[in-house]
């Protein structure tokens, strides 16, 4: 028996000190690598359009290591942290991840609102940027108050203004929209209501009578969201779902039979997963791009050659698909700003704070997107401190049955609406933490 | 042999009724409370092993603690008093929300009365706690069927309250004060001047808050009042019969675990979360915490310590293995993985002590009584 006891408590502390060793070490890494975590989700309700993205951001990474190894000779290593889209899954990932490599993680994505709001109040502290490409806090924009945001390439409030314009344009003109009714759909989270205040005031200036109509998460319950749409007969929906949410909608908008061509969704309601499950019910079915559509550039070439001719690769299944482009240019815009902080501080590892100053200081112009194989998927992009956002352009694609059809050319968001806003919502959010805008006249 | 209570004689009623009446246990107690309170600060500081990171007090220790306390406040409830709640998380949500209000300000206008009630924005601590009373008050609210519903039909009342308050911190934009999102922020958490900020700060915040918590639920459920419950869980009958107030004790429990379960809940907005969504206390989180109280042991203070520590770190540790052995699996078998392993260590648990860890514990406390010549 005191065998056996001694046995058991040799065996419990062999078994605890394990987990210590699991919970707190990390395998031992090498010098020369750029540590990039990826906060994904592969499971749960949103998986299906967390997947493509999750894909398209490891694979581009990849093949940066492949092609070029690394960037400017450092090694890019990145780990994945299952989150579920759960904001305390996320916190904890962060804190998992936010630490590895020789000098911390490099910057942080991750691909949701309500994760974003959280980190937001992590980062500064533990100074690390936050990448949210076209998600996040819209008032982010201002990065005299946000100074570890980057909410890149566009807001929920550019995509309500791109939208409005849109159907200003399918009328025939702003002062059409006087007097008719367009409602939004949304995620009743952080997600989904972003875009309500921007709506709002171009409800005001325009004339029109706008309605927001929540769905409660995950979204598969919509009958009565789509009687009352139905009772209503608003001119146009906006849809502003995620996941299984946005396929459950257009089932339900073809159950009703509103019209699937006068439904406009959100960019990150137009892709092959939102579209695919509803079947032919989602023909003509119009999203917004967020600036880049489906299909394969020049970045695909080398990724084809790179990554899956070698048996790497983890999205050749999703390669090219809408999510699998925005995650490359996740990965591209997050990479890039490693390489303008290199251009100053060394090529070597790079700890946040410096990977910061690489966001902030970063300009893509048209010939560097070229150069790096994103020609018709990106237009340049430059941020600075009191921009932390970069890009307003915005276009619309339609689902014509079997793949996405452009439809529409650029579209510029009206800064008059949403910069004012911008403005007061993040002054607001500066008094209410005690942050002092930095000065951006003196940043250079 | 070393865990033997021969020869402790107490000589006066106090000693009788002293919370840990073993000195053995006294010593273990003192020797946790010194390592939680000066050991595992001492080893952040100096980042050694395990806490060479923040990772371990920021992502383990400070939830593990939090939810221990909500653990607490749901045993007193289920455990103790036998009413089955699966509202917990709305109470935590109502502990969060309020606390945020008191914190930043409130403002009700009442136009119809042409007058406004402005209180201007409380400390921190104050407002923690003042969210814990709001949280109790709900809480005997929604506690006033229990004294004519019993059992699952109360677990559905209670389900009420989660879904009832769901909706409303989603849909009044009043709680969030106007924020477009209908996510908040937590303010700067400042105790008497002193800014608490750093992870071991943090830490210890929590850890006093569940210190303080965790003896007064000890000693709540040894007293009259935790008698009285324990005699409504039993039988109720029998207990009215024997002059319980079952209005009295059903009320008190609520209030009492509405109390816990909302500073829970306002810490954990507060110094885990930072910002939050009311999905963060959704129906998921009350569930989370009845599955604690379950495991942990029902009745037990030390069970909820267990119980929150199976469900909370468990699924993160199996999540890390075989990254840590560097065996290449995908992050969503790992999470699948997660799922079978923890639901199928639940069944075998439940199965094999269907009293939770701490019935374990005392067995093993039994068994140590009589080393190394059991019978």
């Amino acid at each position: 028996m005191l065998r056996k006891t001694l046995a058991a408590a040799t065996a419990a502390t062999a078994v605890l000190s394990g987990a210590g060793f699991v919970l707190s070490a990390g395998p031992a890494m090498a010098q020369n690598e750029q540590f990039i975590p990826r906060l994904v989700y592969r499971t749960g309700a949103y998986a299906p359009n967390g997947i493509p993205f999750a894909n398209g951001a490891a694979d581009y990474i990849t093949m940066l290591n492949e092609r070029d190894g690394g960037i400017n000779g450092v090694k890019l290593v990145m780990e994945e942290c299952e989150t579920g889209y759960a904001t305390d899954k996320g916190v904890e990932c962060y804190e998992r991840l936010k630490a590895k490599g020789p000098t911390g993680a490099a910057y942080f994505s991750p691909l949701s609102t309500g994760i974003t709001f959280a980190l937001t109040e992590k980062a500064p502290g533990d100074k690390m940027p936050i990448l949210t490409l076209g998600y996040g806090r819209s008032d982010s924009r201002n990065g005299a108050v946000f100074a570890w945001n980057f909410i890149a390439v566009g807001s929920y409030w550019t995509a309500a203004d791109i939208a409005i314009q849109h159907v200003a344009k399918e009328l025939g003109g702003f002062d059409k929209l006087k007097g008719k009714k367009i409602s939004l759909v949304y995620h009743d989270s952080p997600y989904g209501k972003e875009p309500i205040p921007a709506l709002e005031v171009r409800a005001k200036k325009d004339g029109f009578i706008f309605k927001a109509i929540p769905v409660t998460h995950p979204g598969v319950e919509q009958k009565s969201q789509w009687l009352a749409i139905r009772q209503d007969r608003p001119d146009y929906v906006l849809l502003w779902g995620w996941g299984v949410m946005n396929s459950t909608s257009i089932k339900e908008a073809a159950a009703v039979a509103y019209p699937r061509d006068k439904m406009l969704g959100v960019w990150w309601s137009g892709a092959e997963p939102d579209v695919i499950p509803a079947g032919d019910q989602a023909k003509g079915y119009k999203a917004l791009l967020l600036q880049h559509p489906a299909g394969k550039f020049g970045v695909h070439g080398d990724i084809e050659k790179h990554v899956y001719a070698k048996g790497q690769g983890v999205g050749k299944d999703t390669n090219g698909q809408v999510l699998y482009n925005r995650g490359l240019i996740d990965s591209l815009i997050g990479t890039e700003a490693i390489r303008t902080a290199q251009a100053k501080f060394g090529n070597k590892p790079l700890t946040g704070e410096q990977v910061r100053w690489g966001f902030e200081n970063l300009n893509l112009t048209a010939e560097r997107i070229k150069q790096l194989g994103f020609e018709g998927m990106l237009k340049p992009i430059k941020f600075s401190c009191a921009d932390h956002q970069g890009a307003d352009e915005g276009r619309v694609h339609q689902w014509d049955g079997k793949e996405w059809k452009i439809i529409s050319d650029f579209y510029s968001a009206d800064r008059s609406v949403v910069d004012p806003l911008v403005k007061e919502v993040s002054a607001k959010y500066a008094a209410e933490k005690n942050i002092t805008p930095r000065d951006c006249s003196k940043e250079q | 042999m070393l865990y033997r209570e021969a020869g402790q004689f107490k000589t006066s009623y106090t000693a009788d009724m002293a919370i840990f009446p073993i000195r053995q246990d006294r010593i273990a107690l003192i020797l946790l409370l010194l390592f939680a309170f000066v050991g595992i600060p001492l080893l952040a500081h100096f980042q050694l092993w395990p806490l060479g990171s923040d990772y371990m007090l920021r992502a383990i220790l400070i939830p593990f603690l939090i939810l221990s306390l909500a653990a607490i406040g749901v045993n007193i409830l289920v455990g103790y008093c036998g009413q089955i709640s699966l509202g917990s998380g709305a109470f935590m949500a109502i502990g969060a929300y309020s606390a945020y209000k008191f914190g930043t300000g409130v403002h009700i206008p009442l136009e119809f009365l042409g007058t406004e009630i402005r209180i201007a924005p409380l400390p921190v601590l104050p407002s923690i706690l003042l969210g814990g009373l709001m949280s109790a008050i709900v809480g005997i609210l929604f506690g006033i069927p229990s004294l004519r519903i019993k059992g699952l039909y109360l677990a559905v009342a209670t389900l009420a309250a989660q879904f009832f308050f769901d909706w409303v911190f989603l849909r009044v934009k009043w709680f969030t004060n106007y924020a477009p999102s209908g996510s908040i922020a937590a303010p700067d958490l400042h105790f008497f001047g002193y800014f608490v900020h750093s992870p071991i700060e943090r830490y210890l915040l929590c850890l006093v808050f569940v210190t303080v918590f965790a003896l007064i639920a000890k000693n709540l459920v040894r007293g009259n009042i935790g008698r009285q419950w324990m005699a409504i869980r039993d039988m109720d009958i029998a207990a009215e019969l024997m002059g319980i107030r079952p209005l009295y004790a059903k009320l008190t429990a609520f209030a009492v675990s509405s109390f816990i379960v909302g500073v829970a809940g306002a810490l954990w907005a507060f110094i885990y979360l930072g910002a939050w969504e009311p999905l963060a206390f959704s129906i998921d989180r009350s569930l989370q915490l009845l599955f604690m109280v379950i495991i942990g042991g029902l009745g037990s203070i030390l069970g909820s310590f267990l119980g929150a520590a199976f469900i909370l770190i468990l699924p993160i540790l199996l999540d890390q293995v075989p990254h840590a052995f560097g065996v290449p699996v995908s992050v969503e078998t790992v999470s699948h993985l997660v799922f079978i392993v923890t639901g199928a260590l639940i069944c075998y648990l439940l199965i094999v002590e269907p009293h939770g860890f701490a019935r374990l514990w005392s067995i093993a406390k039994e068994k140590l009584r009589l080393w190394p010549f059991p019978y």
